[in-house]
């Protein structure tokens, strides 16, 4: 493939507590906006704590998801001091960040996220054609010691993407765990503040007109989720997640591997056809969601080579 | 000549109770007993009747920790005898309630024994809790679990210090036992945690039906770590926390801690050291539910109980 030329990253998003019991995002967001009353800011970055109230309280959300507030129609209903405070807050910060799919927005959008699932890092964008995106994720994949690195891909088109991310003209979720909400453990932390200097890192080089070198990447393109068995009067769960599919995310799960262990003993298998590649396993968040797990399909991207385009 | 042994000769425990969701997003403990409500055949044993409950039902339909105020601590004399009046948060309310279904706490009508179930974001593996170092029956009881449970392990957890000590729901009942097992993220329901609880409750009613039926149980010595002391994270002048469970001590809980050894880490990288002049034994390292409780681990020491011999008593005259 021919060397791509792109535009400079001149205005760069670092998010955290959109959900405001995820730590890492939140504490980092804290420290970042410390040091940059300090004076110590190397980078041209704006830091943002999504979700000032829920992340006071240390809770997900206050009154609905944040993080589901982003389609083109929650940003443009019309909102009174009366909405959902995340729907006014969703509108707010694309005022700050974008508008969504305009010229103003900003150039990278990093969203931070933890799960209580073993997912290692992830960054989760909705494209699997984003070389801006898929290079970030070579960088870290090369450089990262203390965690796995992996790209998911939500094949979802801009105007229902739903996320913070999607505001910005590239962005992704940086997701990692495990970790359980209401707890910062120290590893976790130190992968994400390591996670996110090598992204900096990444963006200053490409500011400076250095050429990235293409090659593959593999990206694991969501299929489907599974929610837990339930009992269909009540609704209630009957099954926990199978003792051998905890804390296997990524692990290729094939026909007939075991998913569920009912609480009267059953081991419940996997029906589908085509052995996929399981992540979020048992994510706390996602009880409300109906989703147990979700499952994808992994496939090798080539990414071609990139550097800045220069102005002359 | 024999030495003759003391046996404490001990009331039947008729009236058993399992509480879960005290705390309303502690899966484990919500899910086995919702699950017992519906088909109690599993808890069922001669010689007793076993209730299950949920504590803190408005917590667990939101699934939060607690909706006014923490339901574990809110069964202090004060709160108990506090005049029903409008506007009392719902937790004190409900703690009126349970001391009036299950005590009133400290008479002779109170439950026999209230089992308490609670997870932890700590690992702690499987872990029993005891308020007192006297109560012989109790003792028995977690000697007797923690055997049947090898070679899988059961930690012991005595809170009896007279400041850290807190005010349990379990604590109406005559012998109360807090059941912890973790790790375990609020609001998931691991499948290993969930299986490990549920068996420690089923040998927990299998020595109540045995010391009903008449057993006499020898006496016995049970290894416990003793609370000694909460230990705050470092916080700046704002309360925020500026450090965290450093990792190696992160997820050693029951581990000897000596001075000298790392415990928390900056934000900004450097390293806190213990400085205690004695090895204690960590545990509760980084709950979740203890940072608003300015508790980033507990310290305990390690002692050795010992029980008379227990058996229940006879109701003829001798």
């Amino acid at each position: 493939m021919e060397a791509v030329a792109l535009p400079e990253l001149s205005r760069v998003a670092v998010c955290g507590g959109t959900h405001g019991n995820e730590l890492s995002g939140v504490y980092l967001v804290r420290e970042r906006l410390k040091r940059r009353e300090d004076g110590t800011e190397p980078v041209s970055v704006v830091t943002v704590m999504s979700n000032p109230r829920a992340t006071q309280l240390c809770v997900r959300y206050i009154e609905t998801d944040l993080n589901r507030c982003f389609t083109r129609a929650a940003l443009s209903a019309p909102i009174s001091e009366t909405s959902p405070y995340e729907m006014i807050r969703s509108q707010e910060l694309n005022a700050l960040l974008g508008p969504k799919g305009s010229a103003q927005a900003v150039d990278l959008l990093c969203d931070l996220h933890n799960t209580t699932a073993n997912m290692g890092l992830c960054l989760i964008s909705y494209s699997d054609r984003d070389w801006i995106c898929l290079h970030i994720c070579k960088h870290l994949q090369r450089e990262m010691a203390s965690a796995p690195v992996r790209y998911v891909h939500f094949d979802i088109p801009l105007n229902e993407a739903y996320s913070l991310d999607s505001v910005g003209k590239h962005g992704f979720a940086m997701e990692i765990g495990p970790q359980p909400h209401g707890v910062v453990r120290s590893a976790i932390f130190s992968a994400m503040q390591e996670g996110v200097q090598l992204m900096l890192d990444w963006i200053c080089q490409f500011n400076s007109g250095t050429l990235f070198e293409g090659g593959s990447v593999d990206v694991y393109t969501m299929v489907k989720n599974v929610d837990y068995p339930r009992d269909p009067e009540t609704h209630t769960i009957t099954a926990a997640v199978h003792p051998h599919l905890q804390d296997r995310d990524f692990c290729l799960l094939h026909p007939g591997d075991p998913m569920f262990l009912s609480f009267s003993g059953e081991t419940l298998r996997y029906k589908g056809k085509e052995a996929l590649y399981p992540f979020f396993i048992n994510e706390g968040a996602y009880y409300e969601k109906g989703v147990a797990l979700s499952l994808a399909r992994k496939r090798r991207v080539e990414i071609p080579s990139v550097r800045s385009e220069t102005l002359r | 000549m024999s030495s003759r042994t003391i046996i404490s000769c001990l009331q039947e425990a008729k009236r058993v109770a399992i509480f879960g969701g005290t705390h309303g997003n502690e899966m484990s403990g919500i899910t086995l007993v919702n699950m017992w409500i519906q088909n109690s055949v599993e808890i069922e044993r001669d010689g007793l009747v076993s209730k299950p409950f949920i504590s803190n039902p408005r917590a667990v339909e939101k699934c939060t920790r607690y909706i006014d105020t923490d339901l574990n601590r809110a069964f202090t004399p004060e709160n108990l005898s506090a005049p029903d009046v409008e506007g009392l948060p719902y937790e004190i309310q409900r703690a009126k309630e349970i001391n009036r279904m299950f005590g009133p706490k400290g008479s002779s009508d109170a439950y026999d024994v209230i089992f308490d179930l609670h997870n932890t974001t700590s690992n702690m593996g499987s872990t029993l809790i005891l308020e007192s170092s006297t109560d012989f029956f109790n003792l028995q009881m977690v000697h007797y679990i923690k055997k049947a449970m090898a070679p899988h392990t059961c930690s012991v957890l005595l809170n009896e210090h007279p400041q850290l000590k807190y005010s349990t729901t379990r604590s109406v009942a005559k012998h109360p036992i807090g059941l912890e097992v973790g790790p375990q993220p609020q609001g998931v329901l691991r499948s290993n945690v969930f299986e490990s609880m549920r068996t420690i409750l089923k040998h927990a009613l299998d020595f109540l039906e045995l010391f009903n039926s008449g057993v006499e149980f020898p006496p016995c010595t049970v290894d416990v770590f003793r609370i000694q002391e909460r230990m705050d994270y470092p916080r700046d002048t704002n309360g925020n926390i500026t450090a965290m469970v450093h990792p190696h001590l992160q997820d050693c809980d029951w581990e000897p801690l000596n001075r000298g050894d790392p415990m928390f880490l900056t934000f900004d990288g450097r390293t806190i050291l213990y400085e205690g002049a004695n090895t204690v034994y960590p545990t509760f390292i980084n709950e979740a539910a203890y940072y608003e409780k300015q508790q980033a681990f507990v310290t305990t020491c390690r002692e050795i109980l010992a029980a008379n011999a227990i058996r229940k008593a006879s109701n003829v005259f001798s």
